[in-house]
């Protein structure tokens, strides 16, 4: 893998924050986006921009092909059995509030029991609090093993016959823990429920097949792996899909539409109300051919390295602590980190005086926050084109920053 | 690493303020404030002592970054013995100075102009102005 030859692929990081050269360190808030990404919406908008599946016109025939395009382009990313599986939506919110809405809906009732974890994102959390609420049904977590990780004993131990829902993130936003989703899923499966993954920082990373992790819904972003903002793909098993309702009305779902009735488009249509995001999906087909041609594998094993490279040098700080996982093995690419008497939001503002990008705050997971009894931290995360200077940047500004308080303390 | 610019926001006082914060505590039976930061988890709960259209007494306690813990402790400090009425003007030129807009600088501001510096950092703005927020609404829960 060539970083600088990616690296050129990237406008944007090709330029100075506060005089000084670019380190981006927050792509799990948002990945930057490569050339072709941005030319395949200029493309769109300059040559072919048109409503599709309505349009007679040639224009709306380009539209419909580069949009469905896109859809198997999805497909094959996450290798879904069929295109009726892959549902474009706003994002990875969108598409896990759909399920609780719809299947959720369907299927939960009170006295059943909703299984997430403690380290889970707000939008694996609220929809499902949400649910049960309205429902009666019990949200249960997952307890945390003291690295971050979980245990599949207590998996088991939480997970019962009473469980019909079972929504868990595939790779931590915070502790960059890679959870076992596979046998979660036949454990969940074992009880009768179904499995929901938050692929949201899994996706831009590493291999997702779909139907080897078995699981039943899942959810990703295109923003987070160098795709646009605004695009994001529900997967889902056909025969949940076809058995659920829609949560949007109108525009494109639906089929024949009466006085007092009416009735849906099949699937995957039937899910996506309104004008769909044409753009936004022929940019995530760009992306995922800008990933699929340097490779997902090539792209983790670089992650892991930088992971573990930043890891080895934060760790020699005096007063740093990293959260999550200690072997970097078992991590994806970002650290989460405070320093000793320096608050994240201090931190973040003199890392960024020094041209440094990275995320302070609780990182839309209060309950992780409150597990790990902090109020925010700080997150330094990777994707494919930062480089070992990166990070020795970051280290070196670390470094400064503690210098820099201790002296006006 | 130019940290000139930085040096306009940490000033010597604001980092006084933050590590030896004035009026930390609980007033009991005051009225009470809690209100905290969604977006990066800072809180502050404020309670103040209002008689007689007069804030005899302010004290806070929360948790966050040095710009909104040394806000809170200044922001209590300034209007403590004030009339509502002052407290609100100290409020009204406080928001003026974090919008770097021109603000009536005739009344004694004191430690509060150490802020002015945050006004250049638009992210940090929301920090310093908290536990103003919070005395706004404090002041118009008692006058309910």
């Amino acid at each position: 893998m060539n970083v600088q030859e990616i690296r050129r692929q990237f406008p944007i990081l090709d330029q100075e924050v506060n005089g000084q050269p670019l380190v981006y360190l927050d792509s799990a808030a948002t990945s930057q986006k490569p050339l072709s990404v941005i030319q395949a919406l200029e493309a769109y908008y300059k040559g072919y921009n048109s409503n599709v599946h309505r349009g007679v016109h040639t224009l709306g025939t380009r539209a419909t092909d580069g949009y469905e395009g896109a859809r198997e382009k999805v497909r094959k990313f996450i290798n879904a059995a069929s295109l009726e599986e892959v549902i474009f939506m706003r994002g990875t919110t969108t598409a896990i509030n759909t399920v609780a809405q719809s299947y959720g809906q369907d299927n939960v009732k009170e006295g059943d029991e909703i299984v997430i974890t403690h380290m889970e994102h707000h939008s694996n959390i609220i929809p499902w609090q949400q649910l049960a609420k309205r429902t009666g049904a019990e949200l249960k977590y997952v307890p945390l093993q003291e690295d971050g990780t979980l245990s599949l004993d207590d998996v088991r131990e939480t997970i019962t016959k009473k469980t019909k829902i079972v929504s868990i993130m595939m790779v931590s936003n915070v502790l960059g823990t890679m959870n076992p989703i596979k046998e979660i899923t036949e454990i969940a499966h074992e009880n009768g429920a179904v499995m929901v993954v938050d692929g949201a920082q899994a996706a831009p990373h590493m291999k997702v097949d779909v139907q080897a992790l078995d699981c039943d819904f899942f959810a990703f972003s295109g923003h987070k792996m160098a795709g646009p903002t605004g695009i994001g793909v529900l997967y889902g098993k056909k025969k949940h899909l076809n058995a659920m309702e829609p949560v949007e009305f109108g525009g494109e779902m639906i089929d024949f539409v009466g006085l007092q009735d009416s009735t849906w488009k099949e699937l995957p249509w039937k899910f996506e109300g309104g004008t769909p995001i044409i753009a936004g999906a022929i940019g995530l087909g760009a992306a995922i051919d800008f990933l699929n041609e340097i490779g997902l594998d090539e792209i983790e094993k670089y992650e892991h390295h930088l992971a573990a490279y930043a890891m080895e040098k934060m760790s020699e700080i005096d007063g740093l602590t990293i959260y999550g996982p200690e072997d970097p093995s078992k991590r994806a690419g970002l650290v989460t980190f405070n320093l000793d008497d320096v608050h994240p939001h201090d931190l973040a503002t003199v890392l960024d005086a020094d041209g440094i990008a990275i995320r302070a705050g609780h990182h839309c997971a209060q309950p992780l926050m409150k597990w790990l009894n902090v109020s925010s931290t700080a997150r330094a995360s990777f994707y494919l084109y930062n480089t070992e200077e990166d990070i020795d940047r970051l280290v070196n500004g670390l470094v400064k920053t503690k210098e820099y308080f201790s002296d006006v303390f | 690493m130019s940290f000139n610019n930085l040096d306009q926001l940490y000033r010597q006082v604001i980092m006084d303020h933050y590590k030896n914060p004035r009026n930390k505590g609980e007033i009991e039976d005051s009225v009470t404030i809690d209100m905290n930061n969604p977006t990066c988890g800072d809180r502050i709960h404020l309670t103040l002592d209002v008689q007689d259209g007069i804030v005899k007494e302010a004290k806070f306690d929360g948790e966050g970054c040095s710009i909104s813990m040394a806000s809170a402790s200044m922001m209590t400090q300034v209007i403590k013995g004030q009339p509502v009425e002052e407290a609100l003007k100290y409020s009204r030129i406080f928001s003026d100075m974090m919008l770097g807009k021109e603000y009536d600088d005739s009344v004694d501001l004191g430690d509060i102009e150490a802020l002015q510096g945050v006004a250049k950092f638009p992210a940090r703005i929301k920090c310093a102005t908290l536990s103003w927020k919070a005395m706004e609404k404090g002041i118009d829960q008692q006058s309910e």
